[in-house]
């Protein structure tokens, strides 16, 4: 469970909506940040107690949508745009790099639980094909190399403190 | 010719896109149109978008006066509820994010101007989650221009107050369509909702509710502060405006161009987008976002105008052309774009949840050298089957399917035969 001041701010954000139910997705959105990428069941029935919708509502929305986990996953999501530029500009060799880098398939968290591996549909920057975005960050005209570059450096990093 | 860059006027895609300021906006007139606006009541504001022929940039091509004219006005005192349609997802299509990224500013003044002569108090952007750093852009500079008198209350010195939210979608591409957008913003699955009744009478919330696309918006500005017939003129063979163009794939400068509506397609392959990549030929053109049927290079002379595509058989759509060269197999590609709407599909009905995997395994299997004598048949009963759905999104993808197996039907012929070819043991 979240503390109660975080609760009483998400509760607090519905009742800014004409309906409550409107801040439902931007709730589970803070929850699966919250709980560290994903939503697992308590997250969940919580969203739903804190909106004022049913459980099933709120399973409902949270397995729709794209951009809702409810499986753990790595520290850096990494999505790769397979949609038809990306295709013919060669999105399918930055796959296999990184399936082959990762040591892992399409969809697939790594053992250290550093990254998991999405495809995702075109992300409004096909001019600059092949592209992928790994957190909230979106990289343009990827190359196996650059790539190889962008992971060294996130490697690099110290793990991201818990919450 | 060099076209008047007017939504492109602060933005230059080919130098990176840097939001653009809120003091550098005004300094170039932003804001003036909003003005003009309030010294004209609704109805004259209304009557203004009528008289430019402003046509809805989200791809339907939708007049967007006529769309307004359905909204309950002087005795309707319920809440009213404008939406600009920040979604895009349809492959092909990346002109919402540089109209975001680029010039906040004038999507809100857009927005503004729309809110008034609609009179309505309350309005959302709602931006796919991909765009995250753009709902952040929008965000600050919806708090600039609450600063400075353009959102909030009491508004450039009437009693008129817009209040606007910028809604982080959860991501999924059929939020695009405008009832399941409603849906998605009410908290619920993005399915869509049936029509009527039209969300001009019953949207969000149950309330009237304008859905806009991003670039409908960015041009409401420039209307009201130049005019109607300024905006009319400025479009080719009776089109009003300009329009971003965009092209990506086998093309050398892949990139967005703002350009007369009406300009040649083959201005655009040639000219600005500078030709093949790879010193093949053009084989086709996508030339309105995925969900646009094909056209082929004897058709590259057709105006890039809502009719003028049309009648070449194809749709204007977003203006996303994605270009293919000879060397790209369209059975490849077919699959490619059907796995698109497999992925997408919402699952509410029956021929687009079922019937577009079902292409999908077909053209695969057909790809993989595992085509059947019958398959081409099947695909095209398939193609008619998902005609018959709940919205407009199985229809989109039959636009690119169709034309696929028809113009390049011989591709697929050859993998099937050179299978039968080899089953029969011949080379
Ligand atoms: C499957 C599907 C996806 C769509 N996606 C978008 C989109 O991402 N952005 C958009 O503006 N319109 C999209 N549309 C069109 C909208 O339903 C709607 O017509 C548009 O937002 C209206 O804006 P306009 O009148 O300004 O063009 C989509 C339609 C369908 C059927
Ligand atoms: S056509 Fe597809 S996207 Fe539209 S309602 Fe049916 S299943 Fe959903
Ligand atoms: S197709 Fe990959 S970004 Fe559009």
């Amino acid at each position: 469970m979240v503390p109660e001041h975080i609760r009483k701010e998400l509760s607090d954000h519905c009742a800014h909506y004409d309906s409550r139910r409107v801040g439902l997705i931007w709730v589970l959105q803070q929850l699966q940040e919250y709980y560290g990428g994903w939503l697992n069941d308590d997250a969940v029935r919580e969203a739903a107690d804190i909106v004022g919708v049913t459980e099933a509502d709120a399973e409902g929305v949270a397995t729709f949508y794209n951009w809702f986990f409810r499986e753990p996953v790595g520290e850096n999501v990494i999505v790769v745009c397979d949609s038809i530029s990306c295709h013919l500009c060669g999105c399918d060799k930055i796959t296999a790099h990184l399936e082959k880098r990762l040591g892992i398939k399409m969809g697939e968290t790594t053992a250290d639980k550093k990254y998991t591996l999405l495809p995702v549909v075109c992300l409004g920057n096909c001019d600059k094909s092949p592209c992928l975005m790994i957190g909230d960050e979106l990289y343009d005209n990827v190359t196996p190399e650059s790539l190889d570059k962008t992971l060294d450096e996130i490697s690099s990093k110290p793990k991201a403190a818990a919450k | 010719m060099t076209t008047q860059k007017v939504l492109f006027k602060n933005i230059d895609t080919f130098k990176g896109v840097t939001p653009c300021s809120y003091e550098q906006y005004v300094k170039g007139g932003g804001y003036e149109g909003a003005k003009a606006a309030f010294k004209k009541t609704p109805h004259e504001v209304q009557q203004v978008i009528k008289d430019s022929n402003l046509r809805g940039r989200g791809g339907a091509g939708f007049p967007t006066g006529l769309k307004w004219s359905f909204v309950p006005m002087d005795n309707f005192k319920g809440q009213k509820y404008l939406i600009c349609n920040c979604d895009e997802m349809e492959p092909g299509t990346f002109k919402d994010r540089a109209l975001v990224y680029g010039d906040p500013h004038q999507l809100i003044e857009g927005m503004l101007i729309a809110a008034y002569a609609l009179q309505m108090t309350k309005g959302f952007i709602f931006i796919r989650y991909e765009y995250k750093k753009g709902a952040r852009i929008l965000e600050e500079a919806c708090a600039e221009a609450k600063k400075h008198g353009f959102l909030g209350k009491k508004l450039l010195g009437t009693d008129f107050e817009f209040e606007l939210d910028v809604h982080l979608s959860a991501g999924r591409y059929i939020c695009g369509e405008e009832t399941a957008l409603i849906n998605s913003l009410e908290g619920k699955r993005a399915n869509p909702r049936s029509k009527p009744p039209f969300p001009q009478i019953k949207g969000f919330l149950g309330q009237p509710t304008i859905v806009n696309n991003v670039e409908t918006f960015c041009n409401m500005p420039h209307i009201l502060a130049h005019g109607a017939d300024w905006f009319k003129g400025l479009g080719l063979n009776g089109n009003a405006g300009t329009k971003i163009m965009g092209a990506s794939g086998r093309v050398k400068n892949p990139g967005l161009w703002e350009l007369p509506l009406g300009v040649p397609m083959r201005d655009i392959l040639e000219k600005h987008a500078q030709g093949p990549s790879r010193g093949k030929a053009f084989k086709a053109v996508i030339p309105g976002g995925l969900s646009t049927p094909m056209m082929t290079p004897e058709q590259f002379d057709t105006p890039m105008d809502f009719d003028s595509i049309a009648k070449a058989g194809s749709r204007l759509g977003t203006a996303g052309l994605i270009v293919f060269d000879e060397g790209d197999c369209m059975v490849d590609s077919t699959a490619n774009i059907m796995k698109f709407y497999a992925r997408e599909s919402c699952g509410f009905c029956t021929p687009c949840r079922e019937g577009i995997p079902w292409i999908l395994d077909i053209v695969r299997a057909i790809g993989a050298g595992n085509g059947e004598k019958d398959d081409m048949s099947i695909l095209d009963d398939m193609s008619k089957h998902i005609m018959h759905t709940f919205c407009a999104f199985a229809p989109g993808a039959q636009g690119p399917f169709l034309s696929a197996i028809t113009t390049f039907r011989s591709e697929f012929e050859a993998f099937i035969k050179s299978r039968e070819a080899a089953a029969a043991g011949v080379n």
